[in-house]
């Protein structure tokens, strides 16, 4: 099981509260998760990646045990600790403008 | 006993203010959307209680919201697991899917080269007169996107980008489709308008598109004088029982057509400066127009520090500033181009919603204003509904 931490405001949009908890046949990549996330809350699609080019949107991040993922490639295996549930998957808003 | 509810779209979310017909105590919901952008909410002609939103975010891009019972709940439309389920199996959530047709293409960018089209948010939602399932969406980058759906998908009217796209250039605030007119008269024939390409018409329901903005002189920002596009068009207002004639605010200039656009002529008078954003039309009198001019384009206040509602009630030309309830000092707000719509009682009433957070209306046409409310976040566009 992936856990992961939305923003504010995305929680809102999914209606969700607290973390998503997510099932991933497979190996856990950036990919599958955000993959997973949408099917499981479709009202998030186009929100956090680009709808066709599936590209991360520039001012959301990703970070998981304390390392930032935002710039890995879309198949990038997350840490083992995400992976195995012990840590979650993080979804930040940017800091971005005053 | 008629009610009026006013939908108010503002920088940190949207506001729906009720009153009954004697438009004197307004009740204030919201906000609906916390800390988003709302850049505009319209309801159904045809179904008042089906409300279209668009929900924007510098961070997380573009929602479609809908309401079907009058704005009490909200929901992205097909949102339902049924609703989302394509014939794949695969889930949807294609409501925000706002994707160019064919090849992207390009318009002109501010160094003179070209530019490809990326899709930044929509401005404006104009429901259909007589289908409460279809809305037609002005997007930034300027395009025109049609629903038949009750917005479950969006798909693009590529004519229009075919009207000299290549020439369009963005202003300083964006280049995006901000004005859809529907002729109620001919469902085949609407216009649209884009900062800072012009105006546009259809006559063939969005299929083809040409520019009708003869008689438009902008000679800072075009020097060339017959210049079919390039023109910044702030706003365009019609009266529905005359849906040829056609009221402009733009940059610099009111302008009027009697002929659909084919030309304008300008009716700016005695106007203490002919910069402004919004304008509109009395529900009533055809002739009787309102615009709220703003001292200049590098100023984004009132002339004086004085907020002041002209109206003309010979369709141009002749002003009368309106100012009774408008503070008449110390004023510096703007009126974005969307925060302006009249109520179709008698009398009308008149509304509109500034930069710093205050709906003002007026129950009397204009003679007198008085704030619904305050303190809002800025004032992105206000609509109005009449209801049995």
């Amino acid at each position: 099981m992936i856990r992961v931490v939305l923003p504010f405001h995305l929680r809102n949009l999914a209606r969700l509260e607290g973390e998503a908890q997510l099932q991933i046949e497979g190996q856990a990549t950036l990919r599958s998760v955000l993959g997973a996330l949408e099917a499981t809350y479709p009202v998030l699609r186009g929100t956090i990646r680009d709808h066709v080019t599936l590209r991360r949107r520039p001012f959301v991040r990703f970070f998981a045990c304390e390392e930032d993922l935002s710039l890995e490639p879309p198949d990038f295996p997350l840490p083992d600790a995400v992976a195995r549930g012990a840590e979650p998957f993080l979804i930040v808003g940017a800091i971005a403008g005053g | 006993m008629s009610k009026i509810r006013v939908l108010v779209g503002t920088k940190k979310g949207a506001f729906i203010l009720t009153s009954d017909g004697k438009r004197k105590q307004w009740e204030v919901n919201g906000p609906h959307f916390a800390g988003w952008e709302i850049y505009h909410l319209k309801g159904s002609p045809k179904d008042p209680d089906r409300i279209y939103a668009s929900q924007t975010s510098g961070w997380f891009g573009q929602i479609i919201q809908r309401s079907d019972d009058g704005g009490k709940t909200w929901n992205p439309p097909g949102s339902s697991p049924e609703e989302l389920k394509g014939p794949d199996g695969s889930p949807k959530g294609e409501s925000n899917k706002f994707v160019y047709e064919g090849e992207v293409g390009t318009h002109k960018w501010y160094d003179g080269t070209q530019h490809p089209w990326e899709f930044k948010r929509i401005w404006h939602l104009e429901p259909s007169f007589t289908d409460a399932d279809t809305v037609y969406a002005g997007a930034e980058d300027a395009a025109i996107f049609k629903t038949a759906d009750g917005g479950k998908t969006w798909k693009e009217l590529p004519g229009l980008r075919s009207a000299k796209g290549h020439l369009w250039q963005p202003g300083a605030g964006g280049m995006a489709v901000h004005t859809i007119l529907l002729d109620p008269k001919n469902p085949k024939r609407i216009y649209i308008a884009i900062s800072a390409a012009g105006a546009f018409r259809t006559d063939d329901a969005g299929k083809t598109w040409k520019p009708v903005n003869r008689g438009l002189k902008s000679q800072y920002e075009l020097p060339d004088p017959e210049a079919e596009v390039g023109h910044c068009v702030h706003r365009i207002a019609m009266h529905p029982s005359r849906p040829e004639v056609l009221f402009m605010q733009k940059h610099w200039d009111v302008m009027r057509t009697d002929n659909a656009g084919e030309q304008w002529q300008e009716v700016s008078g005695n106007l203490p400066s002919d910069f402004g954003f919004p304008i509109d039309v009395h529900a009533h009198e055809p002739e009787t127009i309102y615009v709220v001019p703003i001292k200049t384009d590098s100023e984004h206040y009132p002339p004086e520090g004085k907020l002041r509602v002209y109206r003309s009630r010979t369709g141009g030309n002749e002003w009368e500033a309106l100012t009774k309830g408008l503070p008449q000092k110390d004023c510096y707000v703007n009126v974005l181009r969307d925060a302006m719509a009249v109520d179709s009682l008698e009398p009308c009433g008149v509304y509109f919603g500034t930069t710093g957070g205050q709906v003002y209306a007026s129950a009397d046409s204009g003679d007198t204003w008085n704030p619904i409310v305050r303190d809002l976040p800025a004032v992105y566009s206000v609509e109005v509904q009449n209801l049995a």
